[in-house]
């Protein structure tokens, strides 16, 4: 799978929630994807795996047009590309038992054929439940263990990608833990792609290979995540970083970063970001930066980064 | 399934995480299972199923039950009621009780065959509607606009004398007029439900358009559907009985409650003629709406999440 | 030391439950809060942290009953007739929670929301109402005050929307606030700036602030002292860098293995087994053994007393197993 970018605009008030964005996820490798509520992070999931249209660019996946679903079911193709969504209440029918709602994924997306019970358990087990769990209903399951069997019924569809929307935010931190464990040991085994999305900067650390900073629908920065996390090339990233809590004990305040996200029906001339970042300087008012590239697969869309700007 | 055998007292160590909510659900199955029981207790609940058991019955047992034939008309014209004649003879010498009696084979199973087909009729429509949006949801839902805009009873009026006067047209007529309450309640539903993440999900499996409505949806929106119609009954039987009193409905000589009640006002100094299928039509509706009134309390959404939310 | 504001003693919360007997939400948990200081609730979802705030407004859920005290200045607030609650409640505690949007009023005008409170419990003219009203937006840092006023809530972010419901819980001038959650639903950005809103009013107003969370980087930034709670009784409690940075209870422990630690390295997230019990399936015992790594026999059957390790300090397991453990805090390059 190769080479998923984005550029479309959110229909009715012409809101560009995605302004614009170029991402790739490769086979085994997890992507993570890092914004603030309102920086178009989800808008950008559901584009990625049709869910809303996009208004320009290109979305592929394994050389496949990614089409917005219509009334008509979904090619057979794209069925390999699946998504766990946010809360773990709403992305399971509730008037469905577990097991037949993963035989869904068995019948309709990996054209399964065999023994479906001895799959349903298999999948079940993989993901940690005990398998007499496809018999119940998901009202009988904690948040954790529903976001373990909505992993598992987008395994029965056999993905080479699986986009997982905020998938652990709605958890508590033991099971948040747990969840992200599963999902990162699953891409390593399955050697699938992971597009793992979310606002928590520390959890991507932990979980991503590569991490993309979304503000303002636009990708700030992108890097391997080692590099991005030590070295923020975008007062943004470097801002997100800071602002997280250390749970050490030590009393120190988070830095605070004024102000709030704009609204992405009007964003701010140049830089998306100039109204809130503390380096503002000349050309950033007026101009909006490009994305650089830095060296090493890293790159960022900021003039501090631009030798012959700063040095003017 | 055991990761790590620390625990003493022979406390399995459960699955991944949290698995107490797991291993407690046949705890709180029982628990829920007594919460919807209780409603049951109410006496308006109780009082309502007790009068339908008991007109039933009646209409099971009618032939057994019925002291003369309904259709006979052997007897003195408007005898009051006495011993033989318990609710006394109509204006053709018939007897109330036998034509009241043999009255509920009519009103009872016609009404639960018309909410059942408006049921049918209108949430096809409403999931229609609700589920593909755009020109269908148009087209449906001003058809349904039209239909609320005429007083429902004058439409019905209207419809079944096109039809001509039959108790079969009437029920038809009904039906015109009751779809479109089905299909606002299940558009609505649909429309809810269908930005739920688990459609999403469904619809990424590749389940198409028509599976997703009749396999994911159908069975969230069931639950409501049922109460509604439910609800219904009692007015179904209102509705019939009025078209039927006003000979739109029933024929006679058959035994009908609304053509009785209509018989009852044209003798009107004869009361018992008039008034006892009156207070049969009123048990059965007030019954019906008892039952339906309890079973919305215990089904709505709201209330079934405060009280599972109560520990 | 000062008196404190708020001393909570043994408190219990019985829920009635459908089988009859009551199950405790919170089984016998004390703590105080001193003015100027921040103290923390910390757990888990069901750890009773939550019940604990409501119990303090007697705002339990209907049936509810309560032992032990709870004493705000020194007057116990279970057995205090309503009247006089009411008088307290908002006007010398107040609670800023989670969703502001729920908070708030969505069809009143900020200034009615602050100026209304604060008229009902000080009687002052709306002249004056109005004035504090502008100083209490600027207090909290709203841009535009003057503008403010006139606002509906829904035309604010989450972050100036938590800003406002902070001003309206500031309104009368508390003595204690309760924050429950008050950051959960905010971006990190955000949060930090309400962080610091708060500890500049611990700082500036002396305010007591009990400050309830499960996000243990929060509980970090903010607060002098931390009560951990399990299962609603507490599994240690003591000054927030002494707990968090050399915890005592496994259940501590467990929590801080299982987050990401910005400053630690790049290791796996450890998560703890099993999951929190709900209420009325709780192990005998000590409600934690069935997860802990350390539990041996005795801890199925004796359920630990909380005791004192230090004049400050405290903590509830006998085993004790970190209890030559070096300090977890690594600061420096990973």
């Amino acid at each position: 799978m190769t080479d998923v970018a984005v550029t479309y605009e959110q229909r009715g008030r012409s809101v560009r929630a995605v302004a614009g964005v170029d991402l790739t996820v490769e086979r085994g490798q997890i992507v993570g994807l890092v914004g603030e509520s309102g920086c178009g992070k989800s808008t950008l999931a559901k584009a990625a795996v049709g869910l809303v249209p996009t208004s320009g660019g290109s979305v592929r996946f394994d050389g496949t047009p990614v089409v917005p679903l219509g009334r008509r079911s979904r090619p057979v193709a794209l069925r390999r590309m699946q998504m766990v969504f946010q809360d773990p209440y709403s992305s399971l029918n509730p008037r469905r038992r577990i097991g037949d709602q993963i035989e869904d994924g068995l019948t309709l997306a990996a054209g399964f054929r065999g023994d479906r019970r001895a799959r349903i358990a298999e999948l079940l087990d993989r993901v940690q439940l005990p398998t007499d769990a496809a018999r119940r209903y998901p009202h009988e399951f904690s948040g954790g263990q529903r976001q373990r069997l909505a992993i598992a019924r987008a395994l029965a569809a056999e993905p080479s990608l699986v986009v997982a929307d905020e998938a652990i935010s709605a958890l508590d931190a033991s099971a948040q833990a747990a969840v992200a464990n599963l999902l990162v040991t699953l891409t390593r085994e399955l050697d699938m792609g992971l597009l793992f999305i979310s606002h928590d900067l520390a959890i991507v650390r932990q979980v991503a290979d590569v991490t993309a900073v979304m503000y303002l629908g636009k990708v700030v920065e992108a890097g391997p995540t080692t590099a991005v996390w030590n070295d923020p090339a975008h007062p943004y990233t470097a801002a997100l970083i800071g602002a997280v809590p250390i749970p050490d004990g030590s009393g120190a305040l988070p830095v605070d970063l004024p102000g709030d996200v704009p609204d992405p029906a009007a964003p701010p001339s140049g830089c998306r970001f100039h109204p809130r970042c503390p380096q503002r300087f000349g050309p950033c008012a007026g101009t909006e930066p490009t994305m650089l590239q830095l060296g090493s697969g890293r790159q960022a869309a900021c003039w501090l980064n631009d030798r012959a700007v700063v040095g003017a | 399934m055991t990761t790590d055998p620390i625990i003493a007292e022979g406390l399995p160590i459960p699955p991944a995480d949290e698995p107490a909510t797991y291993m407690l659900s046949t705890h709180t199955q029982r628990r829920r299972g007594r919460r919807t029981g209780s409603p049951w207790r109410r006496p308006m609940a109780v009082i309502g199923v007790v009068v339908i058991a008991f007109w039933l019955l009646i209409a099971v047992l009618a032939p057994w039950l019925a002291p003369y034939d309904p259709l006979v008309q052997d007897f003195p014209r408007l005898a009051a009621p006495d011993p033989a004649h318990l609710f006394g003879t109509d204006g053709s010498g018939r007897d109330v009780l036998s034509r009241l009696m043999y009255g509920s084979r009519v009103s009872i199973p016609l009404a639960v065959l018309l909410v059942t087909l408006s049921t049918l009729v209108g949430s096809t429509m409403g999931a229609i509607a609700g589920y593909f949006g755009r020109w269908a949801d148009g087209i449906v839902m001003r058809i349904a606009d039209l239909v609320f805009a005429f007083p429902g009873i004058i439409l019905a009026m209207a419809a079944a004398a096109a039809f001509g006067p039959s108790l079969r047209n009437a029920v038809l007529a009904l039906v015109i007029v009751t779809w479109p309450s089905y299909a606002r309640v299940v558009r609505s539903l649909i429309l809810s439900l269908r930005e739920s993440e688990f459609v999403s999900a469904a619809r990424l499996m590749g389940s198409s358009a028509r599976r997703t409505l009749l396999v994911d949806l159908r069975p969230n929106a069931a639950g409501q559907v049922l109460v509604l119609a439910a609800l219904e009954v009692g007015n179904a039987v209102l509705l019939l009985s009025g078209l039927s009193f006003l000979g739109l409905g029933a024929q006679a000589p058959q035994a009908e409650w609304g053509a009785m009640v209509s018989d009852g006002a044209r003798n009107f100094d004869s009361w018992w003629v008039g008034a006892f299928p009156g207070l049969a039509i009123l048990t059965v509706v007030l019954a019906f709406n008892f039952l339906g009134d309890t079973l919305r309390d215990a089904l709505d959404p709201r209330t079934t999440r405060a009280l599972r939310s109560l520990p | 030391m000062t008196a404190p504001v708020l001393d909570v003693e043994d408190l219990r919360v019985l829920l009635p439950s459908g089988a009859g007997a009551a199950l405790p939400a919170v089984d016998g948990i004390s703590f105080s809060v001193a003015p100027g200081e921040i103290v923390g609730l910390a757990g888990e979802s069901g750890s009773g942290k939550t019940m604990t705030a409501l119990a303090l407004f007697g705002l339990l859920p209907h049936g509810a009953t309560t032992e032990g005290s709870l004493r705000f200045d020194g007057a116990d607030v279970l057995t205090m007739p309503a009247r006089r609650l009411r008088g307290l409640r908002g006007r010398s505690m107040s609670m800023v929670f989670q969703d502001p949007m729920t908070s708030l009023h969505p069809m009143l005008t900020v200034e009615k929301q602050i100026t209304e409170h604060l008229r009902f419990h000080t009687g002052i003219g709306r002249r004056a109402a109005r004035a504090r009203a502008l100083e209490l937006l600027e207090q909290v840092r709203i841009p535009d005050p003057a503008r403010t006023l006139g606002a509906y809530p829904h035309q604010f972010s989450g972050g100036m929307r938590q800003r406002v419901a902070i001003a309206v819980a500031l309104a009368c001038s508390p003595r204690l606030l309760i924050a429950d959650e008050p950051t959960t639903a905010l971006d990190v950005t955000v949060q930090a700036g309400i962080l610091r809103l708060l500890d500049r009013l611990r700082r500036e107003e002396g305010l007591a602030i009990l400050i309830i969370t499960h996000d243990l980087g929060v509980m970090s930034a903010l607060a002098d002292r931390v009560v951990v709670m399990y299962a609603g009784r507490i599994a240690e409690s003591g000054p927030t860098a002494e707990v968090l940075g050399a915890p005592r209870h496994p259940y501590t422990r467990g929590l801080l293995d299982a987050l990401p630690h910005p400053e630690r390295g790049t290791g796996a997230l450890v998560p703890i087994i099993g999951s929190p019990p709900v209420l009325g399936g709780k192990p005998a015992g000590c409600a934690f053994h069935p997860r802990c790594a350390f539990a041996q026999p005795g801890c199925a059957r004796h359920r630990p007393e909380v005791l004192p390790l230090d004049d400050r300090r405290s903590l509830a397991c006998p085993i004790d197993p970190f209890a030559a453990a070096p300090a977890l805090s690594v600061k420096g390059p990973t």
